[in-house]
């Protein structure tokens, strides 16, 4: 039992996460319509910026954290001016390549500056608690905390302020916004910013439990889009319980169902939610 | 005067013209280099016209493209290392193969559209990826099969027989199968059932309403496009050699996908001009060293903003620029 318990926690460690990634990219999606595949690439990009800060600078954690989020949110809203911005019209698939070309800059970029080797964050909180027979270190309840913390933020910000009220018109009805005198320029970059941050707090926070190098937002990207697709794209109350129920999926299937297989089990589970209903758990119908 | 015969409008001299020349080039090249990437562009453009009759012709993004490519090669390299058949029954077991997956897998993911299409076939691209990498006993996972042998000869009457044992020989044997794909896309796209599936692209509750099946057609673009990806996956084989999991994953269909995003989608030509442009592209780049893929995504990442439509569609805007024509649907 106390096996399951752990691997329960695990999971909404890492769900917690996955979640603050899928945030982003479905804000980005339900504004900008487009699927921002170079979004990993950017959460990479928060790793390194909080990774640098602490470990070169000795900046404290919480600080490293937030500067990571402000620079990757000053970057997102540069691209999408930059690239995103003029391909509005065209094709999503265009969009699409954008972002495959975004990503060959970012990771190579990444690459040649900082190198090919996984680095390791200097321990930070490191206290181990025992209860019932579990074992957790603050560090895992810290990003639990944390990214819970930063998801009602944005649902705050979202709900409560004149911004916030905004994006969600933009949202529902682009052209009904525009309609009403609203700058929806002004929101696709603030909405990107907004998600960039997200996916760089997120890459801050599992710095120090998993490794930091140039290639590590490829396969959270993949599951970001599992779980929006699963959530249905768009919706936000999708992307937070589609990433905890992806979180616990991999970590309670990769202890009791398949270690072999225990990545690929999420990507099955899509294709067979897709399968019986075709716009995902909480999606709207065409 | 001899009357100008009529088929010979100028449209197909130049093309018997292009054909002429890709099947004179062995007179003049020797360099193994310049047959190895004149025989790999074949390949890439035989796997983007593939793809390109789903995405381009009925709008639908299949991103586990490159997983049927993987299925096509592995299927021809198993066969022949492991059971030791012909490469002739091998590769159309290849194409049969990668055509069954695709009718299986084209059966639940064709429901869904737009970009739930494209995720829910990106992660069945993966799984056979990993299933790939991990099936050890059968696909020997990462070390990867090894030694793969070449076509076999075909014999002719009297003793003579074609071998393909040379440059030269393998690049008209893909050369010869590139333009056969090519002409039966051609057909497709051109035939009543290609004309379905402009209908789908364009609007398919519409082309429902005319009394078009859009699922039905979808699936038969998915595992006509699937099937000529087996093809292209199996004439790599045969002429690499050697194959490991990264055949089939996603890396593959980005790749194929940005050569027809470039050449510019729903042309016949714009896949093959991206598959043979894109590859020297990335060669000359070397130059650059460490910088290369750097530079590599910034022309991308420009290059599809400013010339949204490819390079075949930039190409049909200048004509029309110039000439002051009109553009048909029919020649779009």
């Amino acid at each position: 039992m106390a096996l399951f318990f752990q691997q329960v926690l695990n999971g909404i460690m890492l769900g917690s996460v996955y979640s603050l990634v899928a945030l982003g990219l479905t804000l980005i999606y339900g504004i900008l319509g487009i699927p921002n595949f170079a979004h990993g690439a950017l959460y990479m990009l928060g790793a390194y910026i909080a990774f640098l800060l602490v470990s070169s600078a000795g900046v404290n954690f919480w600080l490293a954290m937030i500067v990571a989020m402000v620079g990757l949110a000053l970057v997102g809203m540069l691209i999408e001016r930059l690239v995103f911005r003029p391909l509005m019209e065209a094709p999503h698939l265009n969009s699409f390549i954008a972002a495959i070309g975004l990503i060959f800059i970012i990771e190579n970029g990444a690459l040649i500056i900082w190198g090919p080797d996984f680095k390791r964050f200097p321990p930070i909180y490191e206290q181990l608690y025992h209860i019932f027979g579990i074992t957790i270190t603050l560090q895992r309840i810290i990003i639990v905390v944390t990214a819970v913390s930063l998801i009602i933020l944005m649902q705050l910000f979202i709900k409560k302020t004149i911004i916030g009220a905004t994006i969600e018109a933009t949202a529902q009805d682009r052209v009904g916004t525009q309609l009403v005198g609203i700058n929806v320029n002004r929101v696709d970059l603030i909405t990107f910013g907004l998600g960039t941050a997200l996916a760089a707090a997120a890459g801050a926070l599992i710095g120090p439990i998993l490794l930091v190098f140039p290639s590590m937002g490829g396969a959270v990207i993949l599951k970001a889009f599992v779980i929006i697709i699963l959530g249905g794209m768009g919706s936000i109350p999708g992307a937070i319980v589609g990433g905890v129920m992806l979180g616990l999926l991999e970590s309670i299937g990769g202890g009791y169902i398949t270690t072999e297989y225990h990545e690929v089990l999420a990507f099955g589970v899509l294709v067979a939610v897709l399968a019986i209903k075709p716009t995902g758990l909480f999606g709207r119908q065409h | 005067m001899i009357p100008f015969p009529k088929f010979l409008t100028p449209k197909r001299l130049l093309l018997a013209l292009l054909i002429l020349l890709v099947l004179a080039v062995p007179l003049f090249v020797t360099s193994r280099y310049i047959y190895h990437l004149l025989i790999m562009a074949c390949i890439w453009s035989m796997a983007a016209t593939s793809m390109n009759l789903l995405m381009g012709y009925t709008g639908q993004v299949n991103l586990a493209h490159g997983a049927f490519f993987g299925i096509g090669a592995y299927t021809t390299g198993l066969l022949m290392l492991k059971f030791g058949v012909n490469f002739w029954l091998a590769l159309p077991a290849a194409c049969v193969v990668a055509a069954f997956f695709g009718f299986l897998m084209g059966l639940p993911s064709l429901r869904t559209r737009g970009s739930y299409f494209a995720i829910g076939t990106l992660c069945f691209g993966v799984i056979v990826t990993v299933i790939i990498d991990r099936w050890d006993s059968l696909t020997e996972g990462q070390r990867g099969l090894l030694g793969i042998p070449g076509p076999a000869p075909i014999p002719l009457p009297f003793g003579a027989q074609i071998t393909f044992d040379t440059m030269a020989s393998t690049y008209y044997l893909i050369l010869v199968m590139l333009i056969i794909t090519v002409f039966i896309t051609h057909r497709i796209v051109r035939s009543l059932v290609g004309r379905t599936f402009r209908a789908v692209r364009g609007d398919e509750e519409l082309a429902g309403s005319i009394g078009i099946n859009p699922f039905r057609t979808k699936l038969i673009s998915f595992v006509a496009s699937t099937f000529f990806a087996g093809l292209a996956g199996g004439l790599y084989t045969s002429y690499i050699g050697f194959l490991s999991p990264e055949i089939s994953d996603f890396h593959v269909t980005f790749e194929i996908l940005i050569y027809c995003m470039i050449g510019g989608i729903g042309t016949l030509a714009g896949p093959i001009i991206g598959a043979i442009i894109l590859p020297v592209i990335s060669e000359t780049l070397h130059a650059l060293a460490a910088y290369r893929l750097v530079a590599y995504g910034v022309l991308l990442t420009v290059f599809i903003i400013f010339i949204p439509t490819g390079i075949v569609g930039g190409c049909k805007i200048i004509w029309q620029r110039l000439t002051g024509s009109r553009l048909t649907m029919e020649n779009r």
